[in-house]
């Protein structure tokens, strides 16, 4: 066991776990977050997605430990119920999801993909999240979702 | 939790709980807090309306039901019908679902059937609330219940405005009124005689009221299955083996002596499962303990070429129809002027689930409580019940979502094996399958063979079609004992159910016709990870495949465009021609013979176009989709350009939330048919990761254009499986017009495209 400090939505915390343990699980259950969600334990789906020093990451292939003294944010840093982000806006008008287990990993690839590009084209967009499996098939909606949040952000 | 402090807490519209499920907040911790009482309620009375709805103090309408949302939106719509019926807006709308405790039995939620069944049955209940609330009113009020009107819950009198709302009449008291109700389950009917209203004045039904789970779903707020955690809460990772039938011989516990924070190796029967503090813990044990498995009694097959052959050798063990048979089809293909025959391979496909299986389970003497993602909430209880010895009146099964359902998951799977590892350490257990686990051992949606054969006369009538499909039975036992039962010891019982009979040409009328479905024994002692289950339009989309690719292969070889062949036989079936007619509109299809004219030779290159339709009928639905397609000659690749869906279901509920569903079924149909496919030998399931079990990506997505057929005359039915039905046929028929290669094999590979582009058309037509 090690104590780790992490820097988590703008907050430090520190967690005593093994070291070896995946990102996913400290988020997860020590510090019970749901924005990241375990899709595979492989790095093929998404559906754990967080943003690591700008850059979206599957958190359940990094191991905590290399998570030290970077930032992240998950979902929840986005913004709340209360007080949505405007991508996370954008998803709710367009309904963009079914189950809506893989949205997590949709929205914070997104999130880095408008940061690096505010105004991409559907190509750009297709590309940028080819790599998150949806299963429940809302591709068509999530696409629209973002050229929305595009759009409003511009 | 108690049933009681629950309806107490609805009634006086301030219940911390009720506030819990409607944010969809901190649910686990409140449910986790009220743990089951030493009355835990026996189940709920259909006859009581109590049972059905409760009207809060501050006017809120609380609905309680059985029905799930598996990730479709349905609660929204069932929430919109009942607001329609007692008169009030959406937002007074509290739907509670899922809870053995608060909710009659209502059956799965399957089938696209809740709209249709369950709907009913809570407008119903909703129109008994509504006349006994103007009942009160007109008491209150002093007028006869006939010159009483009510908008968003407050009744008035026309003509003088006095006026008094449902939560002044009644809010924070019980009903205390019995209503009728006769039935099961997908039966049951509630208070049928019970006036309710016309289409005419649905004020939210037909509306595209916005889901109300997606706000906190997009904001992390929402509480899945795999978000669920008790107090003093275990972590559980099961450790499969080969097939069922296999047994540890041993188990090297000191394989995993280093790993920090493992609580116990359970071995019940020949289960094995670890249990640790922490989830790593788990997931590390389970991959490193050492298990020598006995030698399995039952193998697996060689691989899938051998299940056709068995389907194609082995007797059914019913034969039932897919409608009532006309004519003598035996004399009509003899004495045709010309005949057809083909045969169809679909193969063994996963339901794919995002989130692998879970369940929480926390079994303490003889109180169980389950918080799992299950369809039907009262069969785990049964099941549970079977597998533990504990009364099921003192099992409280909590439905909490899960990723999308497409069928029977591993999800009541995960709920025993939580179960089982409860029991052992005496404290709540978080199971959580892995991704091996859920692609190995989730059950699968069977092979199916199927063989059509038609004649048609020298006019070119088509005059005998006689369709037969050889599928396995969507369960492998009628008592359906799931994995881990099966590990403790319980046998299956009986032959499972067979696999839906829809779709064999239904949709059409010939003179002679004949549509069968025929189920093979899965004879298997014990389940391998080939047992089957029913995947979303059970047997639908093979049976489309082979029926419309088949009317396809009889227009191109009678030198008929697709739509006006289909329109011929389809005549009496005036929803069929109305969907063929809004398809063809809608993707602008113009009529010609298939395959496409060759193009100006150097025109496109290695890239062929072509356009495939496909109708077909499920559960009084009908649906008609065209596709476009490119297929790439050189490598074989086909890329689904677009997709055209006419889609008629009775009465809209929600115009958007049908489209959502119908973009699913179209995206999901078309990585069933362009990719999927379950591979295995004898040892056992070959694709255990999304890497060996490709499904579509963003890059491959068509474009969907969607005309929705409103019928509000007539019954609403359900939106969920309807449409993925004719997705592979159309595409099949898309790739022949593009190549003239008839694919009758899915999935449609580039290796098997190639291969059928070498065969040519091979024609189907018999000497």
């Amino acid at each position: 066991m090690a104590r780790i400090s992490l820097r988590v939505n703008n907050q430090s915390r520190v967690v005593d776990t093994d070291p070896t343990t995946p990102l996913l699980y400290v988020l997860r259950d020590d510090l019970e977050l749901h924005g990241p969600r375990f899709g595979c334990g492989l790095g093929q789906c998404g559906a754990c997605t967080v943003i690591m020093d700008g850059s979206a990451v599957r958190s359940c292939s990094i191991p905590v430990t290399a998570a030290q003294n970077r930032s992240i944010t998950t979902l929840e840093g986005l913004g709340s119920l209360e007080h949505p982000h405007f991508l996370q806006t954008a998803f709710i008008e367009e309904q963009a999801a079914q189950c809506g287990y893989c949205m997590n990993g949709m929205i914070m690839t997104a999130k880095v993909l408008l940061d690096k590009n505010p105004n991409p084209t559907d190509d750009q967009i297709k590309q940028a999240l080819n790599g998150n499996l949806c299963r429940c098939g809302s591709h068509v909606r999530v696409i629209r979702a973002i050229k929305r949040a595009a759009s409003v952000k511009a | 939790m108690n049933s009681k402090l629950s309806r107490r807490e609805v009634l006086q519209g301030t219940g911390a709980l009720v506030v819990s499920f409607n944010l969809f907040g901190p649910v686990s911790h409140a449910l986790a807090q009220l743990s089951a009482g030493p009355d835990l309620a026996g189940d709920l009375q259909a006859t009581s309306l109590d049972s059905w709805i409760a009207i809060g103090r501050n006017g809120m309408v609380t609905v309680f039901s059985s029905k799930v949302d598996l990730g479709t939106g349905v609660e929204t719509a069932l929430g919109q019908i009942v607001a329609d019926e007692l008169d009030v807006q959406f937002k007074q709308i509290k739907m509670i679902t899922g809870d053995t405790t608060t909710a009659v039995d209502q059956g799965i939620t399957a089938g696209s059937r809740t709209i249709e069944l369950a709907g009913p049955q809570l407008r119903q209940a909703a129109a008994a609330a509504r006349q006994e609330l103007l009942k009160l009113a007109s008491a209150r009020l002093g007028a006869p219940v006939s010159q009483l009107t009510v908008t968003d819950g407050v009744v008035s009198v026309m003509g003088n405005g006095h006026k008094v709302s449902y939560a002044n009449l009644l809010g924070g008291k019980r009903f205390n009124v019995q209503i009728p109700a006769t039935g099961n389950g997908w039966g049951l009917k509630v208070a049928p005689d019970v006036p309710a209203k016309n289409y005419k004045d649905y004020k939210t039904v037909g509306k595209s009221v916005p889901r109300v789970d997606l706000p906190p779903k997009f904001t992390a707020q929402f509480t899945y299955v795999q978000d669920v955690r008790v107090p003093g809460m275990l972590h559980g990772r099961v450790v499969r083996p080969a097939t069922v039938s296999a047994k540890p011989a041993s188990i090297d516990e000191d394989s995993i002596k280093n790993i920090p924070g493992i609580v116990k190796v359970v071995r019940e029967g020949s289960f094995v499962g670890v249990v640790a503090q922490t989830e790593w813990a788990a997931i590390r044990a389970a991959k490193a303990l050492k298990v020598t498995w006995s030698t399995p009694d039952t193998k697996m097959p060689a691989n899938p070429d051998a299940v056709y052959d068995y389907l194609k050798n082995t007797k059914g063990f019913v034969e039932r129809p897919g409608m009532p048979p006309r004519g003598n089809v035996e004399a009509a293909l003899s004495q045709g002027s010309k005949t057809f025959e083909a045969t169809y391979r679909w193969p063994f496909q996963m339901h794919g689930m995002l989130a692998p299986s879970c369940a929480i389970a926390d079994v303490r003497g003889d109180k169980v409580t389950i918080w799992a993602p299950s369809q039907g909430i009262f069969d785990t209880r049964k099941r549970v019940s079977a597998l533990l010895g504990v009364p099921e009146n003192q099992i409280q099964v909590l439905y909490r979502e899960a990723s999308g359902c497409y069928g029977r998951l591993g999800t009541d799977d995960a709920a025993e094996d939580a179960v089982v590892m409860s029991r052992a350490v005496g404290k709540p257990v978080r199971v959580q399958w892995m991704r091996e686990d859920e692609h190995g051992w989730e059950p699968k949606g069977p092979a199916q063979l199927l063989t059509v054969r038609a004649a048609v006369d020298s006019s070119g009538k088509v005059v005998a079609w006689d369709f037969l499909d050889r599928s396995f039975p969507w369960t492998e036992a009628n008592d359906l004992p799931l994995v881990t039962s099966r590990q403790l010891g319980l046998k299956g019982k009986g032959q499972g159910f067979p696999n839906g009979t829809g779709g064999g040409g239904d949709t059409y009328t010939f003179d002679n016709q004949r549509i069968v479905a025929s189920a093979i024994p899965w004879v298997q002692p014990d389940p391998t990870p080939l047992r089957t289950s029913p995947l979303r339009a059970p047997g639908d989309l093979a049976r489309m495949f082979a029926s419309e690719s088949f009317m396809d292969e009889l227009a191109a070889a009678q030198g008929v465009d697709g739509v006006q062949f289909r329109m011929r036989y389809a005549a009496p079936n005036k929803r069929a021609t109305d969907a063929l007619a809004a398809v063809a509109k809608l993707a602008n299809w113009q009529a010609r013979p298939a395959p496409a004219p060759a193009p100006a030779s150097g025109s496109n290159g290695n890239i062929a176009a072509g356009r495939g339709i496909a109708v077909s009928a499920r559960s009084n639905s009908v649906v008609a989709v065209t596709a476009e397609v490119e297929v790439d000659k050189s490598s074989g690749e086909v890329t689904v350009k677009k997709i055209a869906v006419a889609h008629d279901c009775g009465l809209i509920i929600n115009p958007d939330g049908l489209k959502n569903q119908i973009e699913g079924n179209v995206i999901q149909g078309t990585s069933r048919a362009l990719m999927e496919e379950v591979l295995f030998d004898a040892s056992g399931i070959k694709n255990l990761d999304w890497a060996g079990y490709p499904i579509l990506r963003y890059e491959k997505i068509p474009q969907i254009d969607i005309t929705l057929i409103d019928r509000p005359e007539m019954p609403a039915l359900g939106g969920g499986e309807p449409s993925i039905g004719p997705v592979p046929a159309a595409i099949a028929n898309a790739i022949f017009d593009a190549t003239g290669a008839r694919l009758r094999e899915a999935p449609f590979t580039p290796e098997r495209v190639l291969k059928a582009m070498r065969a040519g058309a091979t024609s189907t037509q018999r000497a």
